[in-house]
């Protein structure tokens, strides 16, 4: 599975943190940072993180 | 015979029905009817980036999941009437479906101003096509702009306007404050100050009385008998729930559809009902069933009530998990942001300053029986991020008695 988040559109709201903590996450800043290729088995918790990412963000492929 | 559930509302709440729909294993057929000619698109950036003119109408769209290619959208339709006895719907092209479970999804529609005056250059913002209006007239040179309700639309639609550089910007409400509702008296004061000071004027405690002018709006007549000169009117004054087409089923339809807290329509397990027009009890707090105008409530209330009625329809056991939502909701208004967690609305007589002042990036807590049951932050990335951290411990707490 490969993740991709627009950076462009990206505003740090932190949403995917709360649905997908091992994928996601916010620096000390407040900037997203995250996983582009995550597990499969956490397919779930990255749809999730999709769904509620408020700029709609977050595309999965594959 | 192949089964079919409907989902009545092509917006988010729709849109996210089908998906776990899917997700819950549902591989019967799914039809969606909306009203609007388009597939379901974000409404927030619709009162700010598209407004802005910063994003194309485009952008807006869902990426709807893979697992949705199969579902029968059809658009620019309305679901006019329902026979939950019978199990089926009737459209406005005279056309009905039956089906085998029924997700209720059709939203709201702004509350319209019912006083005397022309119609034209008064708009709402719900709809692409809203936007759209509202932007032609505010990007028009020297545009006066009032508008009417100084909730979250409403300051977001007016810290817009002087973005865009419009002339004239007055907020009117019979409220003293703005965003006080939701938000209690200490914020609101904060955001009016903010507001002012970033070129927006008020006009509050004072309600509207009507308007001027022939063919179009020219001015707000205040309760007070003064008038604001006004070529763009907004009107912000809350929303009516999408629920006449469900009329003569013996439900409760006086604030959105009442539902159970497994998020079932009139004691029914085949109907249920998602979104901003499901007024649920939320077991979290106090049992009180409301409607919550949030945008995570479309996603989380379809997660839950989809697993809830495929399980039925399969014959499986019935869901018993009652559907105990965290509400958030952000509010982004000129050059800062308003971030919640938990539920103020319920501790707005006992607030305090977490952290930082009002003056300046500011976290707020509110108390129900001295105990914390909502937290907002006003400000820029840091100070948002801090009222995250408090998220764990809303989520963490037993159900709110009273």
């Amino acid at each position: 599975m490969k993740v991709v988040v627009d950076m462009n559109k990206c505003q740090d709201h932190g949403q995917c943190v709360f649905a997908a903590p091992d994928v996601f996450s916010l620096d000390d800043a407040g900037h997203l940072v995250y996983v582009s290729d995550p597990d499969d088995a956490l397919r779930d918790e990255v749809e999730e993180a999709a769904d509620v990412c408020p700029l709609q963000a977050i595309r999965i492929e594959g | 015979m192949n089964a079919r559930i409907v989902v009545a509302g092509a917006s988010m709440a729709g849109l996210r029905a089908a998906e776990q729909l899917r997700a819950a294993g549902w591989t019967g057929a799914i039809t969606v009817v909306g009203d609007e000619p388009h597939m379901p698109y974000n409404r927030p950036p619709l009162s700010k980036e598209v407004l802005a003119g910063k994003v194309p109408f485009e952008s807006l769209a869902f990426r709807p999941r893979a697992s949705v290619s199969d579902v029968e959208w059809r658009l620019g339709r309305r679901v006019v009437s329902a026979g939950l006895d019978e199990r089926t719907v009737r459209l406005d092209d005279g056309g009905a479906l039956s089906y085998d479970g029924l997700v209720v999804a059709t939203g709201m529609r702004p509350r319209r101003l019912n006083c005397p005056g022309p119609l034209a250059g008064r708009h709402t913002v719900r709809t692409l096509d809203d936007a759209q209006g509202l932007r032609e007239e505010l990007t028009r040179p020297g545009a006066r702009v009032v508008v009417v309700g100084a909730g979250f639309i409403g300051c977001e639609v007016a810290a817009t306007a002087v973005g865009l550089g419009v002339a004239e910007v007055t907020v009117v409400d019979p409220l003293p404050l703005p965003m006080a509702g939701p938000l209690g008296e200490l914020l609101g004061r904060a955001l009016l100050a903010r507001h002012e000071d970033r070129g927006v004027r008020f006009a509050l405690g004072v309600g509207v009385a009507g308007f001027t002018g022939e063919d179009r709006v020219t001015g707000v007549v205040l309760s007070d008998g003064s008038v604001l000169p006004a070529d763009v009117v907004v009107e912000s004054v809350g929303s009516v729930a999408n629920t006449e087409w469900l009329d003569g089923n013996g439900l409760d339809l006086r604030d959105g559809v009442l539902t159970d807290e497994l998020l079932r329509v009139g004691g029914r397990p085949e109907v249920v009902a998602v979104g901003d027009v499901a007024r649920f009890p939320n077991a979290r707090y106090d049992g009180v069933p409301r409607r919550v105008e949030h945008w995570s409530i479309p996603t989380d209330s379809a997660k839950h009530a989809a697993k809830a009625l495929v399980r039925h329809l399969s014959g499986e056991q019935e869901e018993s998990t009652p559907f105990a939502p965290l509400p958030t909701f952000w509010s982004d208004q000129h050059d800062f942001r308003l971030q919640s967690f938990g539920a103020p609305v319920l501790g707005k007589d006992d607030v305090r300053v977490l952290d930082g002042d009002s003056d300046g990036d500011v976290l707020v807590g509110y108390h129900r029986d001295g105990r914390l049951v909502g937290v907002v932050a006003l400000g820029g990335q840091a100070v948002a991020a801090s009222a995250a951290r408090y998220r764990t411990e809303l989520l963490k707490q037993p159900a709110l008695t009273v």
